[in-house]
């Protein structure tokens, strides 16, 4: 296979089918609907399920009823869109079956408009839905790691029995990249399904996915099951990329679109003798606190640049721990920063690197 | 070396598959590259823009404030883009719908009847690809025969009977463009 | 087995094997007991115990499936519809069936059923109609009747402010995707028999994959309608039978053309 030249939710939606993707159940929402086309011509050729659901709430219950199956499953969706599915997401992780989402964020709140945001942070990496929870959070800044952190998405979300979430934004779905697709996958056979799933109780007593615990000390123990599950997901699933750390007297911290057009003011900064580097957490959740405190250990300042008001940023401090001053620079509402506008954010940390917290 | 292109136009007169052929022309010829489109809500009319990038390294941001060229195919996209093209950068104006000048002093400024050259050719929709082919000629980034032989490879299947065309267009606007650098 | 006095005694009772042996948490004289059994029946009787997949609503019924004897999802209020599609269409050889009260389907659910119906979902809805929100307390349902008390409707439900129940075999039997809507009631035995061969006859379509079936079934809730159980059956014959006319609202015609052959 060699790299083609692939728009986002084409991408995305291709490498899900390739990752064993049996079912996908969606609502058109720009700027992901090219997905949701993408799955209604691929998945019946491939004698796969597509259906176009009535609303966001049906797809993900329907994406629900299809986890507790034992299938690959994932949908995808836009802001205002996963908002619907909150109450569904919620469900999934309290029964703690497998599922794969991708959010292609938008400018909000409300309607907002179709531009790429990062405004879902908060939404996304905290949680999202009623109760205790977290899904895994993947945050891709090109269309080659969109492919490749989408591919391995259903993998995790087996493993864990978790809710993997591909969070990227409307520009990371809309633009091309070359890049290059996994080999197909097989679906899994019907006698392939894992023991708990819903199959019919041939030679077994029944399985039940149900996410009520009526007694709350079982709430309770059922509740630090997860939590014991978050802190494995802790220990294994931290990603970040590092760039240009070594020398390093200030850091950027970005990710997914931000983290790329962030690496472009970097190289500028460099190019013109500031010694600058950039950290781009992958996983959102797990959140790479260890790398961000190494970086604060290290450098003397951090600018942290979002399509957000300052989400993540919270996280950057818990991490910091107030070691070196932190400094933001956002823009929001659909609108993509340029390098340049960072590059001058780049230069003001710079110049207030000694001058402490 | 980096080179941003952007193209922007009406919603239909195929801005964003003239910058989707550069960025095949990039893949083909062994360039990192991006294309990054401007998505309305509007289907038809509106605006459409697009970003490309060609590099021999890894591309960061997708998009740029200041790029190293644009195609304006309308007076919106002229009074949007002419003030941002780079220093010594290019700017190809298609003339049959935009009645007045570009007055920048530091851009190399082509002025092309893209629309009447594209009815001479027989396809009033050919005219993204005059423009594109103008462009390329003064890019100095990729070649004619570079870009003629991507659209070969790329274009759609129900659309093969028109490559002929297609690369008498890019053709076509390199001749303008050519004849623009003429002295005198 | 012979007897005390030197008679033999025959089962002609017994709990169905579709059912598990825990004690349900229903009130007295409610009749979630006789649906369950009747499903429990219809699944025994066509031998596809193993190979059904059901789906509690939230509601009364939200443990159904402590009580029935099979695989079973627990769904979010009024989404049983969408999770069992979602089930179907990746299981298509296995039965599957929404078990849903009046709250859960016709109020929060509502465009879920509606839209399961139109696509001609190949699944069986149990509807149970008792015209009141049970689990919550006795608030109001989409199917209360008008000038029915409820604890949110105190003076009783007025038109003026909450409008009208909605009757759901009526609006579904207008979907093309729907093979088999009928309502029966489960006020006296013959009714409840009834109600049986109807349950049958969804779980047949289903199993024909002729399309969507739903059977609504007219139901009791003494504790909160504050009568007793007794009366509440004939409350159910008085009061719900006129305002929800029992019927065959959409049978398929290759239902009837199979039952001449």
């Amino acid at each position: 296979m060699g790299k083609e030249l692939l728009k986002g939710n084409i991408a995305f939606a291709e490498a899900a089918i390739r990752a064993g993707c049996e079912a996908y159940f969606g609502y058109p929402i720009t700027p992901q609907t090219e997905a949701l086309e993408h799955m209604s011509r691929r998945m019946p050729e491939l004698g796969r399920v597509f259906l176009q659901a009535e609303s966001e709430i049906a797809a993900i219950n329907m994406v629900y009823g299809a986890a507790c199956a034992g299938v690959r499953v994932m949908t995808s969706s836009s802001s205002p869109g996963v908002s619907l599915m909150m109450e569904g997401l919620s469900y999934i992780a309290g029964s703690e079956v497998p599922v794969v989402l991708v959010n292609i964020m938008r400018g909000g709140p409300g309607l907002g408009n179709i531009a790429p945001s990062q405004g879902d942070y908060n939404q996304i990496v905290k949680g999202g839905g009623h109760g205790d929870y977290k899904p895994i959070v993947l945050a891709p800044a090109t269309i080659q790691e969109l492919i490749d952190l989408t591919f391995e998405a259903f993998d995790l979300a087996e493993k864990y029995r978790t809710i993997v979430v591909v969070l990227a934004d409307g520009s990371i779905g809309q633009m091309m990249e070359p890049a290059e697709l996994p080999p197909m996958q097989p679906v899994r056979a019907f006698d392939g399904r894992p023991e708990w799933a819903l199959t019919g109780a041939v030679d077994r007593t029944p399985n039940v996915v149900s996410s009520i615990y009526i007694d709350p000390v079982e709430e309770e123990i059922f509740n630090l099951k997860l939590v014991e599950k978050q802190k494995q997901i802790e220990a294994e699933q931290v990603r970040s990329h590092k760039l240009w750390m070594d020398d390093a007297e200030i850091a950027v911290i970005a990710f997914g679109t931000a983290g790329r057009i962030a690496q472009t003011a970097v190289r500028d900064a460099r190019s013109q003798g500031l010694n600058v580097g950039l950290l781009r957490p992958i996983s959102l959740y797990p959140y790479p606190y260890d790398s961000v405190r190494e970086v604060a250990e290290q450098v003397q300042r951090i600018l942290v640049v979002e399509m957000n008001g300052g989400q993540m940023l919270d996280d950057v401090r818990l991490a910091v721990e107030g070691r070196v001053g932190v400094d933001f620079y956002g823009r929001m509402g659909g609108v993509v920063p340029l390098p340049d506008e960072v590059y001058e954010q780049i230069q003001k940390t710079y110049a207030q690197r000694a001058n402490g917290r | 070396m980096q080179t941003e292109i952007i193209i922007s136009g009406f919603g239909g007169q195929g801005a964003l598959f003239a910058g989707q052929l550069l960025a095949y022309t990039g893949l083909d010829h062994g360039l990192h590259v991006t294309w990054f489109p401007s998505y309305g809500p509007e289907m038809r009319g509106g605006t459409a823009h697009c970003t490309v990038i060609l590099s021999d390294d890894e591309i960061g941001s997708p998009v740029v404030k200041n790029p190293s060229a644009a195609i304006v195919m309308n007076i919106p996209s002229l009074e949007k883009y002419e003030p941002l093209v780079a220093s010594d950068g290019v700017l190809v104006v298609n003339t049959s719908l935009i009645d007045r000048h570009a007055t920048r002093q530091d851009i190399d400024i082509i002025e092309v009847p893209a629309n009447e050259i594209a009815e001479e050719l027989g396809e009033k929709r050919l005219a993204n690809l005059v423009l594109t082919g103008a462009l390329i000629e003064r890019l100095g980034v990729l070649t004619i025969e570079q870009v003629g032989k991507s659209l070969g490879n790329h274009i759609p299947e129900h659309r093969r009977n028109l490559l002929e065309s297609n690369r008498e267009a890019l053709q076509r606007g390199a001749e303008i463009a050519q004849r623009a650098v003429q002295p005198g | 087995m012979t007897g005390r006095d030197g008679m033999v005694e025959s089962l002609i009772y017994t709990k169905p094997v579709s059912l598990t042996e825990r004690a349900t948490h229903y009130c007295p004289g409610c009749t979630h007991g006789i649906s369950h059994r009747l499903v429990a029946e219809v699944i025994d009787e066509m031998g596809r115990r193993e190979t059904t997949i059901g789906v509690a609503p939230v509601g009364c019924s939200v443990f159904a499936y402590d009580y029935f004897n099979m695989d079973f999802a627990e769904a979010a209020h009024g989404r049983a519809p969408a999770m069992a599609t979602g089930l179907k269409r990746v299981s298509p050889d296995r039965l599957v069936f929404t078990y849903q009260g009046d709250g859960d389907l016709a109020s929060i659910g509502a465009a879920e059923i509606l839209h399961a119906a139109g696509r001609g979902e190949n699944i069986t809805v149990i509807f149970i109609n008792n015209a009141i929100y049970g689990m919550t307390g006795g608030q109001m349902a989409p199917t209360t009747l008008p000038g029915q008390k409820t604890t949110s409707t105190p003076s009783g439900r007025d038109i003026e402010m909450h409008g009208f129940p909605l009757k759901m075999c009526e609006i579904l039997s207008q979907m093309d995707g729907a093979a088999y809507i009928v309502r029966r009631s489960l006020h006296d035995v013959a009714h409840i028999r009834k109600a049986k061969k109807a349950i049958r006859q969804a779980f047949e379509v289903q199993e024909q994959g002729i399309g969507f079936s739903m059977v609504e079934l007219l139901s009791s809730c003494p504790t909160n309608w504050g009568i007793s159980a007794q009366e509440a059956l004939t409350w159910v014959e008085e009061h719900m039978v006129p305002a929800f006319p029992l019927g065959d609202y959409k049978v398929h015609a290759s239902i009837n053309a199979g039952k001449k052959g």
